[in-house]
């Protein structure tokens, strides 16, 4: 342990703490603006300079690790107009037009500008307007806000390994852009948003659909249903002030109610079907013992990652749809038929922690049921925004039921929201699937939490299945690589079934969640959602009744021709170059 | 450098030269593959168990790659960005291994220190500091060009004794001295010794021992301006006191050699200095206050005399 004072606090910290987080344990916040708690510090900002007693200049907080005998001021008179002219010299570069921005409020070179004092500028405006990238369809980048801190390049190539962003030019020239300045949408972007929610300005947020759902709404003649996907109901209650990964179902229910949709209705319902489908395939694959692993599709950012960096992985994908898609067919099929609304004049709204779940929506095969069967994704931040316009705090709310059919959901659903959720739920049924018995116990307490990669050996009635999970793109380029590997060498590999989810912690991380995200929030919001998990008198897909009842009405059984058509899809090879669908060869 | 390369037990060497360097590289290859040819390079050197090899690295350019990290980066196959230190190169150098990075000057003295002993090297220069200096002059001197000279003469002697003195008879005003982001001199510097020890006690540095020589009719506003122009080019663009505080003093220098400059002007460029000196990510940015804070110190009336006085 280094013993050292900060701003006369005695402290001890182990070695190698940085000065940033020693101050913490003294009490003291330095002010930061490119560090981030979960990624490295890149130095880029300057702002967290400190005076340490002996030792000229001043230093980084962040990138400077305490030592013994340290002692370290943190907001002398020195330190404190450096600090100001450094925000006054990024003012001077950046679009300041807060009260328009996307990150009013939410900003942190708002707050560090409040924080430091900046009430005039010193320094004459610079620079020309940049064109803002609309090339995507999932997130907007703004280089007039772009303060270069560099946090979504790192997160984007060193946690992602998706290298979509990279520096350009330099010196004040200096911008971040995507290779050949194509934009996003021409990019190898996987649309998973880490870059928008490591953003501490509005340089990064997503493409709103908040104004075509108004409409919609606001439309007599459409009929305009919701569904929420599991990592909202964690997430919904911190836009409104509640406490880090407060569970708010029955809120969140009664809210979108009161917003003004037709029929509430639940992408957990839809993650229950996801389960009997992939379990289903799960069961046929161990059978036939062609294409293991077999690996999940819930998350559309990991689909076009996979698109795109490991074609080899296709054939070992399950063909089923996310829980979002299959919501999206069976809302314009099946439940336009059971209550009897011309499925022309639904209009399909999706809440979801994802911006990449707006790319999903959009691919050109989603249009099972003859429509593109989900019109609108909004982010846990875009439907934030609306409440508030009506006027409507989640907090006050009263808990209500998500409407019928497509309402009910277990808590294997639930799960599915946090990372090893997916595969814990479907080996909850595919356990009932082979034994014809039901498991126990049901948590699998092995594929929980947020270590990179986990693994576990699961006996299904003599039959030991060997599954792994990984959460970030990162993780899963490691875990596929060593599949590959596997493969290639001993033909097989040890591993039957694999989850991967694009965001770290998995959907409750995902990039569509409120700003100011980190690894312990991500911790927490998936405990809630196992809360939740032990609180549902049902916590099997297989018993969801709702879900039985929409086989035995009109799907038949997992996997049907009819289940084919609707909930299950195909997937491409993409470009590494700019994430196109290659022409097949 | 093969020299370097035994005592730290490299095996390859490095020698990373700017790509418009073009004579450079092509006499540097030249001679790497001669050496090759004779045995001097390679596998089992002159039978001696000792095998290093040398290969030319073209840079792209950019200034700041003359700071070592940011060299690292550029030699990875990287922007030229400066990395963090520490860890220092000795202990993560290229591609994370344990480098040493040295330039040409000093490479050049280890062969003749070697040969005619440490006392011999110490011969020559002051003190505190034995040994040569390597001086580039330049600018208004009858015979500019390259020089070796004992560490501690003058910058009198320098000018006057090796450069030919002032062009066309015209008389000194000052210098740049330590390269673009050295610091400036006047007449009452002439007879500073020239070395590290002593310069530093005048806030002045040798640097890169690049002298540039201005006489009576310079502009130091337009000196300085050029100087800033210069840095504002060359800023790699990651930290944000640099990459902003370039643009700013960029703009500020304008406006005063413009005429439209004020007083505040001139405290605004020591301001922002100060600031790039405190915080900037690397040397590069660190050092733009040495040009401005000394063309301050022995040129103040006229950068004063430039800008719009108070009513």
């Amino acid at each position: 342990m280094i013993k050292a004072t900060i701003n006369n606090v005695e402290i001890e910290a182990p070695e190698g703490t940085s000065i940033l987080w020693a101050a913490k344990k003294a009490g003291f916040t330095i002010p930061t603006l490119c560090n981030h708690p979960d990624l490295k510090p890149g130095g880029q900002c300057g702002i967290c300079v400190v005076e340490i007693e002996g030792i000229p200049g001043l230093k980084r907080a962040c990138m400077t690790p305490v030592g013994e005998g340290f002692k370290v001021k943190t907001h002398t008179p020195r330190i404190m107009a450096t600090r100001r002219q450094l925000v006054e010299l990024i003012l001077s570069n950046h679009d300041t037009d807060c009260l328009t921005c996307v990150k009013n409020n939410n900003c942190e070179l708002q707050q560090l500008a409040s924080i430091v004092g900046i009430n005039v500028h010193d320094y004459s405006r610079s620079g020309e307007r940049l064109p803002i990238d609309r090339s995507s369809v999932s997130i907007v980048r703004d280089p007039n806000k772009c303060i270069l801190c560099g946090r979504c390049i790192q997160v984007c190539s060193n946690v992602q390994t998706v290298d979509a962003l990279a520096v350009n030019h330099r010196g004040f020239d200096t911008v971040i852009t995507t290779a050949f300045d194509a934009g996003l949408g021409n990019s190898v972007c996987i649309n998973c948003g880490q870059c928008v929610v490591h953003c501490p300005v509005g340089a990064l947020y997503e493409k709103s659909a908040t104004e075509e759902v108004w409409e919609a709404l606001h439309d007599p003649d459409k009929f305009v249903v919701v569904q929420e996907a599991p990592a909202v109901r964690v997430m919904l209650g911190e836009e409104f002030g509640m406490p880090t990964g407060s569970l708010v179902s029955g809120k969140m229910h009664a809210a979108l109610r009161r917003l003004g949709f037709d029929a509430v209705l639940e992408t957990n319902f839809t993650a229950d079907l996801t389960i009997m489908e992939e379990g289903t395939e799960l069961i046929d694959r161990l059978t036939s013992g062609r294409n293991l692993p077999l690996i999940t599709s819930c998350s559309p950012g990991w689909i076009k990652f996979m698109e795109t960096y490991f074609h080899d992985m296709i054939p070992h994908m399950s063909t089923a749809k996310s829980p979002q898609q299959m919501f999206g067919a069976l809302a314009k099929t099946y439940y336009a038929e059971v209550k009897g609304i011309d499925p022309g004049k639904i209009v399909s709204v999706s809440i979801m922690p994802c911006t990449a779940k707006k790319f999903e929506c959009q691919r050109p095969e989603m249009n099972a049921s003859g429509y593109q069967d989900v019109d609108y994704v909004l982010t846990t931040r875009e439907i934030g925004r609306m409440m508030r316009e009506a006027g409507l705090d989640v907090k006050e709310m009263p808990d209500e039921p998500p409407d019928d059919i497509l309402g009910d959901y277990t808590g294997a659903a639930t799960i599915f929201g946090a990372t090893g959720g997916v595969m814990e739920a479907a080996v909850r049924s595919a356990y009932r699937l082979v034994t014809g018995k039901e498991l126990e116990n049901v948590e699998i307490k092995p594929v929980r939490g947020l270590q990179g990669i986990k693994e576990a050996e699961i006996d299904i009635d003599g039959t030991r299945v060997k599954v792994a999970v990984a959460h970030s793109c990162g993780q899963a380029r490691k875990l596929l690589n060593k599949v590959q590997d596997q493969i290639a060498k001993e033909g097989k590999s040890e591993y039957q079934f694999i989850e991967v989810m694009a965001c770290p912690g998995g959907c409750v991380g995902g990039g569509g969640q409120s700003w100011g995200s980190n690894m312990a929030k991500r911790a927490r919001r998936g405990e809630s959602l196992y809360e939740e998990d032990r609180s549902l008198p049902l916590r099997r897909s297989h018993e969801n009744p709702s879900v039985l009842a929409l086989y035995e009405k009109f799907l038949e059984k997992p996997n049907s021709e009819k289940a084919h058509k609707l909930l299950h899809t195909h997937y491409y090879k993409r470009s590494t170059v700019d994430g196109k669908i290659k022409p097949a060869s | 450098m093969m020299l370097a390369g035994y005592a730290v037990g490299a095996a390859k060497g490095f020698i990373y030269i700017r790509g418009e360097y073009a004579l450079s590289i092509e006499r540097l290859e030249k001679a790497i593959t001669q050496a090759r040819l004779y045995g001097l390079l390679g596998e089992n050197i002159l039978e001696s168990g000792f095998s290093f090899d040398l290969a030319v690295m073209k840079g792209a350019g950019a200034y700041v790659c003359g700071e070592e990290t940011a060299l690292i980066e550029s030699l990875e196959g990287k922007r030229g960005h400066p990395r963090n230190k520490p860890p220092y190169p000795v202990t993560e150098g290229l591609w994370g291994k344990p480098t040493v990075v040295n330039n040409v000057e000093t490479l050049a003295n280890v062969p003749e220190i070697i040969r005619n002993g440490a006392a011999w090297y110490r011969g020559y220069g002051t003190d505190k500091c034995p040994g040569t200096k390597v001086y580039t002059i330049i600018g208004n001197v009858a015979t500019p060009g390259l020089i070796e000279a004992e560490m501690g003469t003058t910058l009198r002697d320098i000018i006057y004794e090796y450069a030919g003195g002032i062009k066309e008879g015209k008389k000194f005003k000052g210098a740049l001295v330590g390269g673009a982001a050295g610091a400036f001199m006047g007449p009452e510097m002439l007879d500073a010794k020239m070395d590290f020890v002593n310069l530093k006690e005048y806030a002045a540095v040798l640097g890169s021992g690049a002298i540039l020589v201005m006489d009576e009719s310079t502009d130091i506003v337009g000196m300085l301006q050029s100087v800033l122009h210069f840095f504002k080019h060359e800023s790699c663009g990651h930290c944000v006191p640099c990459r902003l505080g370039t643009k700013q003093l960029v703009e500020i220098v304008d406006r005063i050699a413009g005429g439209k400059g004020k007083v505040e002007d001139i405290e605004s460029l020591v301001k922002i200095s100060e600031v790039m000196r405190d915080t900037s990510f690397c040397p590069l940015g660190q050092s733009l206050n040495l040009p401005i804070s000394s063309s301050l110190k022995y040129f103040r009336d006229e950068v004063y005399g430039r800008v719009q006085q108070p009513a």
